[in-house]
């Protein structure tokens, strides 16, 4: 299968990264070759065959007991950009999800 | 499942289909996938930690209670319990949402099936659930004052969900809020979820779309987002079906979008649309296992099950001789129902004989429904304990049942017992209040009246029975209201009639 | 490897406990030797400042306590993609900027408890894509073999600092070959451990399902320590297992080579084998012959497809994984973004490197509506199929033998240009990611222009025990040179040395 640019485009928008014109093409090229190498998993009959799963044991689940979280400031100590007690982003517009 | 003989309502002679998505939060002390504290309203950015802050390293680890919650819930509804399911990964990038994706189930959810009774003025219908999931709620995104930038606040991010999807089975906005508030009912009786919509804890999604009556294929579908309200549900439903009928009536066309509900315009107006393609890569979450359910785990949910509001209604019924319709009211506030009840086993103790007891429970019911009732809606139910308890409410109610005060005053000594913040039968004792109930002192009353109102002596006897209500008003007012009126009345009809 | 106190962990522990000599002239001999060696190699990303204070207070412990296990004060390093408390975790990459670590992860503080010492953080390929250790935002690491050759990948960071003797073990990820190859290019032993074995919190994640932690060491017993040290049920990680970590010593010492029977897939000795290579998997395969094992042909029939559903599976999941990298609570972001969406697809576009947006972008495309179910879901589907061919070939055999890599290590930018070239060199590796099965590398001498071979042993779940046993017997076959990096440091001081 091989890659238009706008297929790139359509997926680096999906994954959040900027492509220059230049890497677009170049992508466009690399992705296509690899697509083409993993293609070959066509030859193989798959009818019936499950996808590949987790193991069916009880699940070892969390007991509902609180834990100190971190303080403010270590939460947001690394934060490239905060104001006050909040993260701080470029004004959001789309209104919610 | 939707009856057939059920008659579908129309508006402008479409009819309207509706499915609802509801979110609500679980009751649990810690977040689904990380032990920060599930609590609402903590300043912000302090129950976070690396797992619900999207830290690089870090893993989900599934909340048990989570889990029993939901199976409560499934059970409460009828769901089937799918012993093994799973998990999967929404991805889409938001500020509120810190690892790029929502953990949710998606391919095979906990709960399926099911289903909710409701009763509208149409009639009772089932409205049948598809399914029910656990899934992860969001941080929040605060934009109000900020002008170019928006703040972000991750206490929420992590709190389980139940998501509540049911069928396209609601055809009108009163089934819709009906279904919703039984929802709720439901979530809160079972102790799954506290139901608090102002504090988001319960949130709905509208699938609205309208076709001809008749017709076996869907319209086009609009979603209304994160409706609040059973009230902006209702207002939400009835302008989008305005607007879809006035549209496609227009020639025009409803547009597959998703919209949002402007509570001070009454109007729904479409998002503004995403520029990326919505696509959400959902596949199986490789950090937890299959979440395989045990029989006893199952087991110890059913026996944790309290009594439903849909089995207590048909038990009033049944059981206490309580009309349907008031049934329906009752149980409809769980505190409500429990202070019904208790002030009904104090009467069953004390009441002498069936009849008695029937006066009691009809004075005490009505006084529910009314005082109690109001007072609850308007003031919280902080006005079911302290000096309005049931214990001193059935003490007011008794002196009624006894003839030592009328029920008119019980009713306002009960209003002024919460205004004041004392016991009814301090106020009753305070200002002095008995009904007066001796035959001589009424006697003089109703003489009095009657002399008093010679015209209207001779008209009553002339066949102008209509008048006897008039002379009830005078001898109450002439007493203050302190008359027993059921004396009051024996007397005028001998005295009158004799 | 080797160094002037010890030459194993139960040696090191005998003569800290007869005071032969003191944990803080251990340390100190591998943080002077480290900051010597580290500017030509490029071993290490970052040093541990506090390693000498920590050894100075383990020696007081000693003296006032004793010791109740062999890894009290001794040092390690770790990939730089494993979390320690306060400690930067780059994962070679740009876009984890300024990024301190506030817990650590489970395996790490497993060994620290123990008395463990981390004396600093290892070089890797970008968040561990990778073969070579090309991938790093920090430069490549050199071979300690020949300084033009890579180190493998992608932790060859942790793989050359115990070749080059900067520390006696340490730890990488392996999530197709991550620490079997480099193992192999190294000449060190390097073990993948079963799916579940031990716990990924704190592992900062490349493929969930595929994402294994191990170490890499000089002797097989030493790993095995490490294994049992780190292994076990966590409650951070819901994917960990509830057996008992202490089963794999049992099995080690059970394990006789007469009795076991060492299954041969004649077709990965196929095509694209370097001859050299070869050569010394033959003379291997004789010698465990002559040590009684019996060899047992096995057919792998769709293993053949292992790149293929690796490079769907591994990448569908890193582009998940890497999503949280978005600028908003940690790390790199780039300066005045125009908007929100600027301010993602241009901090995302600066902060990873060419092959982590390649694998994002692979991902993203095999999860994406309309090509999911012929791509990711396919690969899922043929996964299972490599699983099931593992599973009945291990009715039959005890492990598989195959190489480690089909070539020895290759010139720094032999492969760069070239990303599919880069991933054919896990060709043997990855199917034991895919079967979540534990592997190992162990070296097996030199090639004809002095670089380490590698073999690979595969066995079934939970057989690591076993697995190394056989590691140890084939570690006496080949008695390993040192690297001349051993020599020519004459300034760094040993035992006695005492001023
Ligand atoms: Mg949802
Ligand atoms: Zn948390």
């Amino acid at each position: 299968m091989n890659l238009s640019k706008s297929d790139v485009l359509h997926v680096a928008r999906l994954s959040a990264l900027a492509l220059s014109e230049a890497e677009v093409d170049r992508i466009a090229g690399e992705l296509s070759a690899i697509l083409n190498y993993v293609e070959g998993l066509s030859s193989v009959d798959l009818s019936g065959i499950p996808a590949e799963e987790g193991s069916r044991l009880p699940t070892a689940l969390a007991e509902d007991l609180p834990v100190q979280s971190l303080s403010t400031d270590w939460a947001l100590a690394g934060a490239p950009d905060r104001s006050g007690p909040f993260f701080q982003v470029p004004r959001i517009l789309e209104e919610g999800r | 499942m939707s009856t057939s003989i059920h008659k579908r309502p129309l508006f402008r002679g479409w009819e309207v289909v509706v499915g609802l998505e509801v979110h609500t939060q679980l009751l649990t002390r810690t977040k689904l996938f990380c032990r920060c504290d599930n609590r609402f309203g903590a300043p912000p950015n302090t129950l976070v930690c690396p797992v619900c802050l999207g830290h690089p390293g870090t893993l989900p680890v599934l909340n048990e209670e989570a889990v029993r919650l939901g199976i409560r819930a499934g059970l409460a509804a009828g769901c089937r319990i799918s012993p093994v399911s799973t998990f999967e990964r929404k991805h889409y990038f938001y500020p509120d949402l810190p690892k790029g994706y929502q953990i949710s189930q998606y391919a095979q959810p906990l709960l399926t099936g099911g289903s909710l009774k409701i009763r509208t003025d149409a009639g009772e219908r089932e409205i049948s659930i598809h399914r029910m999931h656990l899934e992860e709620d969001a941080g929040k995104n605060l934009h109000a004052g900020i002008p170019d930038s928006s703040h972000v606040d991750l206490n929420r991010a992590g709190v389980p969900l139940l998501e509540i999807v049911s069928d396209p089975d609601i055809h009108s906005p009163d089934e819709a809020v009906d279904y919703l508030k039984r929802l709720r009912l439901l979530l809160r009786t079972t102790r799954v979820s506290d139901g608090n919509m102002e504090e988001g804890s319960f949130r709905c999604d509208i699938n609205l779309s309208i076709r001809k009556p008749g017709s076996t294929v869907f319209g086009t579908r609009v979603e209304i987002k994160n409706v609040n309200s059973f009230r902006f549900v209702h207002k939400a439903m009835v302008f989008e079906i305005d607007r879809q009928i006035d549209a496609i009536e227009a020639g025009e066309k409803v547009l597959l979008e998703t919209r949002l509900f402007d509570p001070s315009s009454g109007r729904t107006k479409a998002m503004r649309s995403k520029e990326e393609a919505l696509d959400y890569r959902y596949f199986p979450e490789p950090d937890i296992p299959l979440l395989v359910v045990s029989d006893s785990m199952i087991d110890s949910q059913r026996r944790a099950l309290p009594e439903l509001p849909e089995q207590r209604a048909d038990r009033y019924c049944a059981a206490l001789g309580v009309q349907r319709a008031d049934a329906e009211v009752l149980v409809a506030e769980e505190e409500l129902a429990h202070y019904f009840e208790e002030g009904m086993e104090r009467f069953r103790s004390t009441s002498k004989g069936e009849e008695s007891f029937k006066k009691a429970r009809d004075r005490w019911t009505s006084f529910i429904l009314s005082e109690v009732l109001r007072e609850t809606n308007r003031r919280g139910a902080d006005v079911l304990s302290g000096p309005t308890s049931v214990e001193h409410a059935v003490g007011l109610i008794d002196r009624v049942l006894s003839g030592s005060l009328s029920f008119s005053q019980a009713k306002e000594v009960y209003a002024r017992a919460i205004e004041e913040k004392k016991t009814p039968l301090d106020l009753v004792e305070e200002s002095g209040l008995v009904q007066m109930s001796g035959e001589d002192e009424l006697l003089a009353l109703v003489e009095a009246v009657l002399s008093d109102n010679p015209g209207e002596v001779a008209a009553y006897r002339g066949g102008k029975e209509r008048l006897f209500g008039f002379f009830v008003g005078s001898v109450m007012k002439k007493s203050n209201g302190k008359a027993n009126p059921e004396k009051v009345n024996d007397i005028l009809k001998a005295k009158l009639n004799g | 490897m080797s160094n002037p106190f010890f030459s194993s962990l139960a040696e090191f522990a005998k003569g800290r406990d007869s005071r032969k000599f003191t944990i803080e002239e251990v340390a100190r001999y591998f943080m002077s030797r480290t900051e010597q060696l580290n500017p030509s190699l490029n071993v290490c990303l970052s040093l541990n400042e506090n390693a000498i204070n920590r050894a100075r207070q383990l020696d007081a412990r000693l003296a006032r306590n004793g010791a109740d296990s062999p890894f009290f004060g001794y040092p390690i390093m770790i990939k730089d993609n494993l979390e320690m408390e306060g400690f930067p975790t780059t994962c070679a990459s740009k876009i984890l900027e300024g990024y301190i670590s506030r817990r650590t992860a489970t395996s790490v503080a497993r060994l620290l408890s123990l008395g463990a010492i981390v004396l600093g953080k290892t070089n890797l390929d970008e968040f561990a894509m990778g073969s070579s250790t090309e991938n790093s935002a920090f430069g490549p690491s050199k071979n300690p073999w020949n300084p033009t050759r890579v180190p493998g990948g992608s932790s060859g960071g942790s793989a050359a600092a115990v070749a080059a003797g900067l520390a006696p073990l340490s730890l990488g990820s392996d999530t197709g070959g991550s620490i079997r190859q480099p193992a192999a290019f190294c000449g060190v032993l390097g073990i993948k451990p079963t799916y579940g074995r031990i716990s990924r919190s704190g592992l900062v994640a490349f493929s969930s399902s595929l994402d294994q932690i191990g170490p890499f060491s000089g002797s097989a017993s030493d790993a095995l320590e490490a294994l049992v040290a780190m292994g076990g049920r966590d409650s951070l990680d819901m994917t960990t297992t509830e057996r008992d970590p202490g089963e794999m010593r049992r099995d080690f010492a059970a394990t006789r080579m007469e009795e076991t029977q060492i299954g041969i897939p004649e077709v990965l000795f196929g095509e694209g084998l370097d001859p050299s290579i070869r050569k010394r998997l033959l003379e291997l395969r004789e010698a465990l012959g002559g040590k009684g094992a019996r060899e047992v042909p096995v057919t792998l029939p769709h293993s053949a497809y292992g790149i293929n559903v690796y490079y769907l599976v591994a990448t569908s999941e890193a582009s998940s994984n890497l999503s949280r990298f978005d600028g908003v609570r940690y790390g790199f972001r780039v300066k005045n973004p125009a908007d929100l969406r600027t301010m993602y697809e241009e901090t995302r576009d600066a902060g990873f490197g060419d092959e982590v947006k390649r694998r994002i972008l692979l991902g993203t495309f095999a999860l994406s509506a309309g090509y999911q179910e012929a791509f990711y879901r396919k690969a899922r589907k043929v996964q299972s199929l490599i699983r099931k061919d593992f599973m009945e070939a291990f009715q039959h055999c005890d492990a598989i033998l195959t190489p480690t890599s089909p070539t020895p290590p290759f010139a720094f930018g032999e492969k760069t240009g070239d990303p599919l070239s880069m991933y054919l060199s896990d060709v043997y590796t990855i199917t034991a990611n895919l079967a979540g099965l534990p592997a190992l590398s162990v070296p097996v001498g030199l090639d004809g222009q002095g670089l380490p071979v590698g073999a690979h042993l595969i066995g079934p779940p939970w057989s690591e025990g076993r697995l190394l046993k056989l590691a140890e017997f084939i570690s006496a076959l080949y008695p390993m040179p040192l690297p001349e990096v051993h020599a020519g440091h004459p300034t760094v001081k040993g035992p006695g040395d005492r001023g």
